[in-house]
C-alpha cells in the first residue's frame, strides 16, 4: 500500500491570515484505502488545511493535486464534485427533515420535473447505508435520532455525493465511548471499500487505534508524519506540543476532610418540565475530587445548575460549607464559598465582549476592593488581572484584551483563575478541558489536583472517561437523573461505560 | 479552533463576525453610511430640481438653514460669563441674536437638546440588551408631567424661585422613568418583549394626554386668547420657565436645558463605565446568561436600565416644555416624533456619548435646515422640503440598519485590493 500513488496530495501549502501564518509550507497526502490522521493542538492549523482541501479557503501558495492532476477549488461545490466530502464537527443537518431528505438535499431525485421523489430517495439511502454498514432509518426525522446517528447521516450525505476522500473533523468529540467504537467500525468498512479518510483529532489513543499514518501539525507547520507502527502516545504528544507532556496526572492519595458540598434527595426539572434530576444525594469532602461520569444529557447539567443557584430546585437540599443555599440564587451560592467552572465557557463563563480584567471581577465587581459605594476602580481590576495572568500563564493578551480574542485554552485559564482566586470551599469543574489541547489539559488537571491538596472539595463533571479515571478519588455514575453506581478510580472504562448506559443500574444502586 | 481567524465552518458565521466588528465601533462605517444616505438623497433632489447646480444649492441651503454657517463667521467678539458681569474673548458673535445664522442655529440647538436625551434613552437601554421604542411615550410623559407639576403645584405649596423648575424637571424625569420602568418590570418578571410593551405604552400616553388636553378635556386651558387655537394645557408659570441665555425667549432661544443634555452625556458615559450599575447593565446587555452566572440579578437590571432610559426621555420632554413650548398642545401629543428620532440618533451614534452628540446634531440640523423657509422656493417647492429631511433621515436609518452590508462591502474592497498586491509579491518571490 505504501508504494501506491496518493489520491489527494497538497504540496507547499501556505495560508496567511492577518497577523498569523495558519499554514506554513504544509505537505500532506492521503492514499486510497488509507486512514491518515491529522493531529495538532487547537490553532495548529488543522482546520485551515482541511478548509483548503474542501475548497472553503484558497491557499496563498502551494498546489493541490487530485489523482496526480493539479486542481483549483473555487468553492466547496468544486471539491464535492471532485469527490471530496467533509463531516464537520458541528453537524449541518436540518432537524425538521427526514434522514433521507437531508441526505439528498441539493441533488434530489425528482419526479414530474420538480417534485421530490421520496421513494427513490429513501431506497438510495437504504442501499448506501447497507453497503457501508451505516445503520440509519431513512424515514426518521433528524431531530429524533441520536448524535451518533446524525453523524452517520453526515457521512452518508458525503458518500451520496460520490465522495472518495472523506474528511472527518474531530468526529468523536460528541460521541460516547460506545458510539465512538461504532464509528471506528464504519471507518474500517469505508477503508476496506477503498475510500480515503482524513481523520482530524487531538485525542492520541484514537489515532493509534484507527490510523494507518499520522501527521502532526504544530503552529502551522507539518512537524512529522509517523507510520502507526512504532508511534506511541508519548511520542505523538511530544510532536504536538513540542516538549515532554505528562499524559497521566500525578497525584498522591486523597486526604478527605469535612463534607463541604452536601446534596439531599435533589429533584430538578428542566425548561420543558421534564424531571432531569430524580433524587440525587451525595457529599463531596474537602481534599477530594469526586467525579460525576455519565453520557451527556443524563441530568448532569441540571444538577450543576441547581447546585450553583442557576436553576430552581423542585425538592431537596443543597448545602455549601454547611450553609443551606437551596434556591438562593447564584449570589448566595457564590458567597457561601462555591466556585464554578461552567460547562460552556463562551455562553456563560465569560462575557466575551468584556476585557480580561472585567471578566476576572465578574463575581466581585460590587465589593471592595473592586468598587466602593457603587463606584468602580478599574485600575484595581487591571492589577488583579495582571497578577492572575502571570499566575495562570494566560497567553495571547493583557488585562485589557477582550476575552473573546483569546483562544479556548486561555479563556479557560481566565475562568479557572477567577474561580480559584476567590478561595472557594467547593469547586465545581464542569467539563473543564472540553475542546482544549494537550498542553492546556495538562495545566488544568495539575491545577485541579493542587486545589484538592489545598483542601478544597472538587466536583468534576466530565464526559471524558480518561479524565474521570485520571483525576477522581471517587467516581459516581449518573444515568437518567439518578446516581447508578459508585466506583473507585481503579475501575475500568468498560465498567463505567456499562453503568453509564444503564446496564448495571439495579445491581450497583 | 478559536485561534484561526475566520474559520468559516467551525468558527462564528459571517454575520456573527461582522456583528463583532459592528460593535467594535469605529468611524468609517457610520461616515460611509451617511455619505451613502446623502448621495442617494441627492438623486431624489436631482430628480426634483432637474439640475446638478440646483442640487448643490439645495444642500448648501440645508447647511445654512441649520445655522451651521454661523461657526464659519469667526471674528473678534466677546461673550458674557454667566453669574457675573465680566466679558471674555470669544471667536463667534453671540450678541447679534437676530442674524439668520444665529436664529437657525438656536433652533438646531433646541432640537439637539431633546434629541441627545431621547437618543440616550435608546442607547442606555440598548447597552442592557433592550430595544426601547418607547422614547416618544416617555418624552410625552415627561412633557405632561412637567406641565402638571408646574401648573398645579403652585396651588398647593409656594415654592421659591427656581425650585419650581427644578421640581418640575425632576418630576418629569421620574414620570418617564416610571413609564419605561413598567416595560422593564414586565420584561424581567414575565418576559414580555420590551418592543411590544413600549409601543403599547406610547399609545397609552398619547390617549391619556389627548383626554386631558383636547377639547372638553379636564385640563384644557380656558384662558382668554386660547379660544380657537390648538387645544392645549395652560401655560406654565414664569417661575417654572428655564432661562433662555442665547436668543429671544419669545422667538425660542437656547435655554439652560442644553447644559443638562450635555451633563446627561457625561452621566451616561460615567454610569456605564465607572459604576457597578453600569457594569451590571453592560454584562446583562452583552451576555445575560453570563451575568446571571456571575451573580447579577438580570431582571432587576432590565427594570433599572429601562427606568434610567425613560428618565432621559422624560427629561427631554420637561426641557422642551419648560424651555420653549411652555405648554403641551394636542398636535405635539399626537404628532411628535422626537422619541423615534432618538432611535436613529442612538443607532447612528453607536450607543456612545460622542456618537449620540454628533448624530443628534446631524438630525437636528437636517430638521431645521429643511424647513421650508430655508429652501429657495424657486428651486425646491415649499412643503417638499420637509419631506426631503424625512427621506434623508429614513435613508440614514436604513443604512445604519444595513451597515452590516456596508461592513461586508468594506471587507470585500479590502480583500480585492490586497489580492493583486499579494500576487505581485508572490511573483517577485518566485522570480529569482
Amino acid at each position: 500500500m505504501a508504494a501506491e500513488a496518493p489520491v489527494l496530495e497538497v504540496r507547499g501549502i501556505t495560508k496567511r491570515f492577518p497577523g498569523v501564518v495558519a499554514n506554513d509550507r504544509v505537505d500532506f497526502d492521503v492514499r486510497a484505502g488509507e486512514v491518515h490522521a491529522l493531529l495538532g493542538e487547537n490553532g495548529a492549523g488543522k482546520s485551515t488545511l482541511m478548509n483548503i482541501l474542501y475548497g472553503l479557503y484558497r491557499a496563498d501558495e502551494g498546489e493541490i493535486r487530485l489523482r496526480g492532476k493539479p486542481v483549483v477549488f473555487g468553492s466547496a461545490k468544486d471539491a464535492i464534485e471532485l469527490g471530496i466530502g467533509m463531516v464537520h464537527q458541528h453537524f449541518m443537518l436540518i432537524p425538521v427533515m427526514t434522514v433521507a431528505e437531508n441526505i439528498v438535499l441539493g441533488v434530489e431525485p425528482r419526479r414530474d420535473g420538480f417534485l421530490l421523489d421520496e421513494r427513490t430517495a429513501e431506497e438510495r439511502v437504504r442501499d448506501l447505508s447497507q453497503r457501508f454498514g451505516l445503520a440509519v432509518e431513512p424515514g426518521a426525522l433528524v431531530s429524533t435520532i441520536t448524535v451518533g446517528q446524525q453523524q452517520r447521516v453526515e457521512i452518508l450525505k458525503a458518500l451520496y455525493r460520490g465522495a472518495d476522500v472523506l474528511i472527518l473533523d474531530e468526529p468523536t468529540a460528541v460521541l460516547t465511548p460506545q458510539e465512538a467504537a461504532e464509528l471506528f467500525e464504519i471507518v474500517r468498512a469505508l477503508k476496506a471499500d477503498g475510500k480515503s479518510i482524513v481523520f482530524i483529532t487531538h485525542k492520541l489513543n484514537e489515532v493509534l487505534e484507527i490510523a494507518d499514518r499520522i501527521s502532526v501539525l504544530r503552529r502551522g507547520r507539518m512537524v512529522a508524519t509517523f507510520p502507526r507502527a512504532g508511534a506511541t502516545e508519548e511520542s505523538l504528544a511530544r510532536a504536538m506540543v513540542g516538549r515532554e507532556v505528562l499524559l497521566r496526572v500525578e497525584k498522591t492519595p486523597a486526604n478527605p476532610g469535612e463534607p463541604m458540598l452536601q446534596l439531599e434527595d435533589l429533584h430538578v426539572v428542566d425548561d420543558r418540565g421534564i424531571e432531569k434530576v430524580r433524587g440525587v444525594s451525595f457529599e463531596v469532602r474537602g481534599g477530594e475530587i469526586l467525579a460525576l461520569a455519565g453520557v451527556d444529557g443524563n441530568g448532569q447539567t441540571e444538577l450543576i445548575d441547581a447546585i450553583a443557584g442557576l436553576r430552581h430546585v423542585a425538592s431537596g437540599r443543597v448545602r455549601v460549607a454547611g450553609r443551606d443555599v437551596t434556591n438562593g440564587g447564584a449570589r448566595v451560592s457564590l458567597d457561601a464559598g462555591l466556585g464554578h467552572i461552567p460547562q460552556d465557557r463562551q455562553l456563560r463563563g465569560l462575557v466575551l465582549e468584556f476585557t480580561i480584567a472585567e471578566n476576572v471581577e465578574l463575581h466581585d465587581f460590587d465589593k471592595p476592593p473592586a468598587s466602593r459605594w457603587g463606584w468602580l476602580f478599574p485600575r484595581r481590576f487591571v492589577e488583579r488581572a495582571r497578577r492572575l495572568i502571570r499566575e495562570f500563564d494566560v497567553r495571547g493578551g493583557g488585562p485589557l484584551t477582550r476575552a473573546g480574542a483569546l483562544s479556548g485554552g486561555n479563556q479557560q485559564k481566565v475562568i479557572l483563575a477567577r474561580e480559584i482566586d476567590r478561595d472557594p470551599q467547593v469547586l465545581i469543574a464542569a467539563q473543564p478541558t472540553r475542546g482544549l489541547d494537550v498542553g492546556a489539559i495538562e495545566f488544568v488537571h495539575r491545577r485541579l489536583v493542587e486545589e484538592r491538596d489545598e483542601g478544597r472539595a472538587i466536583l468534576l463533571v466530565s464526559l471524558e472517561l480518561d479524565e474521570v479515571l485520571g483525576l477522581a478519588d471517587r467516581i459516581l455514575v449518573m444515568f437518567e437523573g439518578q446516581i447508578v453506581g459508585e466506583f473507585p478510580p481503579t475501575a475500568t472504562e468498560e465498567e463505567l461505560g456499562i453503568a453509564m448506559t444503564g446496564g448495571r443500574q439495579r445491581e450497583a444502586a | 479552533m478559536q485561534e484561526e481567524p475566520g474559520a468559516a465552518p467551525s468558527g462564528p458565521g459571517l454575520v456573527e463576525r461582522y456583528r463583532v466588528r459592528q460593535k467594535a465601533g469605529g468611524l468609517v462605517a457610520p461616515l460611509l453610511t451617511l455619505l451613502l444616505a446623502f448621495l442617494i438623497s441627492g438623486v431624489v433632489v436631482l430628480a426634483t430640481t432637474g439640475s446638478f447646480a440646483d442640487t448643490g444649492k439645495t444642500y448648501r441651503a440645508i447647511f445654512r438653514g441649520a445655522g451651521l454657517n454661523w461657526f464659519f463667521e469667526v471674528g473678534h467678539h466677546t461673550v458674557g460669563l454667566p453669574f457675573s458681569h465680566a466679558r471674555v474673548w470669544f471667536p463667534w458673535n453671540t450678541d447679534d441674536i437676530s442674524s439668520t445664522a444665529a436664529a437657525n442655529l438656536e433652533q438646531t440647538l433646541i432640537l439637539w437638546t431633546a434629541l441627545v436625551l431621547t437618543g440616550l434613552a435608546v442607547a442606555f437601554a440598548f447597552r442592557c440588551g433592550l430595544f426601547n421604542i418607547g422614547g416618544n411615550g416617555q418624552y410625552l410623559a415627561g412633557s405632561i408631567g412637567a406641565v402638571l407639576i408646574a401648573t398645579e403645584l403652585p396651588h398647593l405649596v409656594g415654592l421659591p424661585g427656581a425650585l419650581l423648575a427644578i421640581v418640575s424637571v425632576a418630576g418629569a424625569a421620574l414620570a418617564g422613568a416610571a413609564l419605561a420602568g413598567i416595560a422593564g418590570l414586565l420584561k424581567g418578571t414575565v418576559g414580555a418583549h420590551e418592543v411590544i410593551t413600549t409601543i403599547m405604552l406610547n399609545w397609552i400616553v398619547v390617549w391619556v394626554g389627548s383626554y386631558l388636553f383636547d377639547i372638553g378635556g379636564p385640563l384644557q386651558t380656558k384662558a382668554a386668547g386660547a379660544a380657537g387655537a390648538v387645544p392645549s394645557s395652560a401655560d406654565v408659570p414664569d417661575a417654572a420657565k428655564l432661562k433662555v441665555f442665547w436668543g429671544d425667549p419669545l422667538l425660542q432661544g437656547v435655554h439652560v436645558g442644553i447644559f443638562l443634555a450635555i451633563a446627561a452625556l457625561a452621566v451616561y458615559t460615567l454610569t456605564l463605565n465607572r459604576t457597578t450599575l453600569g457594569y451590571e447593565v453592560r454584562a446583562v446587555g452583552f451576555n445575560a446568561e453570563a451575568a446571571r452566572y456571575g451573580g447579577i440579578n438580570v431582571a432587576r437590571n432590565y427594570f433599572v436600565a429601562m427606568a434610567i432610559a425613560g428618565g432621559f426621555a422624560g427629561l427631554a420632554g420637561a426641557l422642551d416644555v419648560l424651555g420653549w413650548q411652555y405648554r403641551v398642545d394636542i398636535t405635539t401629543i399626537q404628532g411628535t416624533n422626537v422619541g423615534f428620532l432618538g432611535v436613529a440618533v442612538a443607532l447612528l451614534g453607536r450607543n456612545r456619548a460622542v456618537g449620540v452628540a454628533l448624530a443628534a446634531l446631524l438630525f437636528a440640523g437636517l430638521s431645521t435646515g429643511t424647513a421650508s423657509r430655508n429652501l429657495d422656493p424657486t428651486i425646491f417647492a415649499p412643503g417638499v422640503g420637509s419631506s426631503l429631511a424625512v427621506i434623508i433621515q429614513g435613508l440614514v436609518v436604513l443604512f445604519v440598519g444595513a451597515d452590516l452590508l456596508v461592513l461586508i462591502a468594506l471587507g470585500w474592497l479590502r480583500r480585492v485590493r490586497a489580492r493583486p498586491a499579494r500576487q505581485a509579491t508572490a511573483a517577485q518571490g518566485a522570480a529569482p
